[in-house]
């Protein structure tokens, strides 16, 4: 929408072979502008996550390379925030000690880190459950506090792997409204991998279609630009015919599979 | 352990069961007139128990220091070993197999070596320590391997950043074991600890019995083997009652361990409350 926003970052032509000789990437290219919301949409298995794991330095691509053209320094993980598909808390830490996690491994006390834990857990709606034990919480709730977590070093570059995917639909409607309006106030940028075709819709700016394995990506298109939905939105004909788009180029996939 | 305290019944109905078998024991004496040496009446039991006291009591305090000094060794050398081995796969593929063969040798059949070489009451010792030992390496083991995995990724990505040199990848593990590692294996070394804990009696006991026949013990476990050969049955019995005390006494206490440092957080001490 506004002036052309500067790429964070760039993955060019990378390929990924895992020691078991699985090809998971190949040929993949992907420019992530700051700012974006793009969604990584592809059949299960098709090296989606993979491409996260790479962008965190996680893994390291077989060839090809993971560029940071706006930054300086070395290290890009402390701008990274990395949230699972499962909510991978700490069972036996209360929420707060649980989004304490990543400040702590910075060296920061619990006390230094305080205010930023506040900080967290009000983004995502939390702060009176700081005391609470992860036991205690819904699977909403547990996902907000892996998100909370995440946001504690106040990322530039917000990595999700299908983190709504186990949740239901009520509810994973529910944060995917609160993604928004979290990118929108915190004006960070997100990589978003999930498999549903109407979440990529409602959510993204950019949707990567990526092909199945060896993956790379088949096509792209541009979602509406991002922020907040209009209350209407998910029963908007612009929203129909955005799912509509995708799956149409997801079933084209099909049948040239096929044929 | 915590249902107890919410079903009366549960309570009173082995007690019931207990009160109605030694009523029972007491009047079939009674009425076959059993002699003691056969088979003592649970009075006479009691009787001899309070008679015997200073006796038994001095070889209670024995067994006891044994089953205690035997555990709490145990769990210093399981989890020290158990940390060791998990901080290098190359230690633990070239010590673990001793482990498991020290524990699938009978403690008993190792006993009458221990005594030949080492003193009497560090043979005993020993005894315990060995069968003792075992469960807490296994399960603390296997407790620190249970990390989630995709909580050590957030480690990997939120930690030190990754360095070649030995020194800061070991630093970066001992974090991982004190973060992570170590209050994931807690459910699992405290399962470990009550096993071990049972365990170290019965090796306390086994020990003193092979110890027994050859000289100055003065356990428990020696004096049921003097009270055979001198068929004082009834002092026998004491011994024996004295020693399953014991052994109920060392599970409670560990369970309520266990209980008081999960009680926040673990599946296995949580009541219904919802």
């Amino acid at each position: 929408m506004n002036a052309p926003a500067s790429t964070l970052v760039s993955l060019h032509d990378i390929g990924k072979v895992f020691t078991n000789g699985v090809t998971a990437l190949s040929g993949f290219d992907l420019a992530i502008r700051a700012g974006d919301f793009v969604s990584l949409l592809g059949p299960s298995g098709c090296g989606k996550s993979t491409v996260l794991r790479l962008i965190a330095e996680l893994a390291e691509p077989t060839v090809g390379h993971v560029t940071w053209p706006g930054s300086a320094h070395e290290d890009h993980r402390s701008e990274i925030g990395f949230v699972f598909q499962e909510p991978t808390l700490m069972p036996w830490a209360n929420v707060a000690d649980n989004v304490w996690l990543p400040l702590r491994l910075r060296g920061l006390s619990r006390r230094d880190a305080q205010e930023r834990i506040t900080q967290s857990l009000s983004l995502v709606g939390l702060k009176d459950f700081a005391k609470a034990y992860p036991r205690e919480l819904s699977g909403g709730m547990k996902m907000r506090v892996s998100i909370a977590r995440a946001l504690s070093l106040k990322p530039q570059l917000l990595l999700m792997d299908e983190p709504f995917a186990a949740l239901d639909e009520i509810t994973r409607f529910k944060l995917n409204d609160d993604l928004l309006k979290l990118q929108n106030d915190l004006r960070c940028t997100i990589v978003f991998v999930t498999h549903s075709v109407y979440e990529s819709a409602y959510l993204s700016s950019r949707i990567a279609i990526m092909s199945p394995r060896p993956g790379r990506i088949m096509a792209e298109v541009a979602g509406d630009a991002p922020g907040p939905r209009a209350k209407d939105f998910r029963t908007s004909p612009r929203y129909a015919a955005l799912c509509g788009e995708i799956s149409q180029i997801l079933l084209e996939q099909n049948a040239e599979e096929s044929a | 352990m915590t249902a107890a305290s919410s079903n009366p019944l549960k309570l009173a109905l082995p007690l019931l069961v207990f009160a109605a078998m030694i009523g029972f024991w007491e009047a079939i004496v009674r009425l076959h007139g059993i002699p003691p040496y056969i088979l003592p009446a649970p009075s006479l039991i009691g009787t001899t128990m309070v008679a015997d006291w200073p006796l038994l009591q001095a070889s209670l305090l024995t067994t006891l220091k044994t089953t205690l000094l035997g555990l709490a060794l145990a769990v210093l050398g399981g989890i020290l070993i158990a940390v060791i081995l998990s901080l290098s796969r190359i230690v633990e593929y070239s010590l673990y197999p001793f482990a498991v063969v020290l524990q699938v040798t009978p403690v008993i059949a190792i006993a009458p070596l221990l005594l030949i070489y080492m003193p009497q009451d560090v043979a005993v010792l020993t005894c315990a320590w060995l069968v003792a030992f075992f469960p807490v390496l296994s399960n603390t083991m296997l407790g620190l391997q249970s990390v989630d995995r995709n909580l050590m990724e957030l480690f990997a990505l939120y930690g030190a950043p990754a360095s070649r040199k030995p020194l800061a990848r070991l630093c970066s593990r001992l974090k991982a074991l004190w973060y992570l590692r170590r209050p994931a294996a807690l459910p699992a070394f405290l399962a470990g600890l009550r096993i071990a804990g049972g365990l170290s009696l019965i090796g306390a006991v086994v020990a003193e019995m092979a110890a027994g026949s050859a000289g100055a013990g003065s356990g428990l476990a020696y004096r049921i083997i003097e009270s055979q050969y001198r068929l004082n049955i009834p002092r026998l019995f004491a011994a024996l009652v004295l020693l399953a005390l014991t052994g109920i006494a060392l599970y409670l206490l560990l369970a309520a361990v266990s209980h008081l440092l999960l009680r926040r957080w673990h599946e296995s001490a949580l009541t219904q409350e919802k």
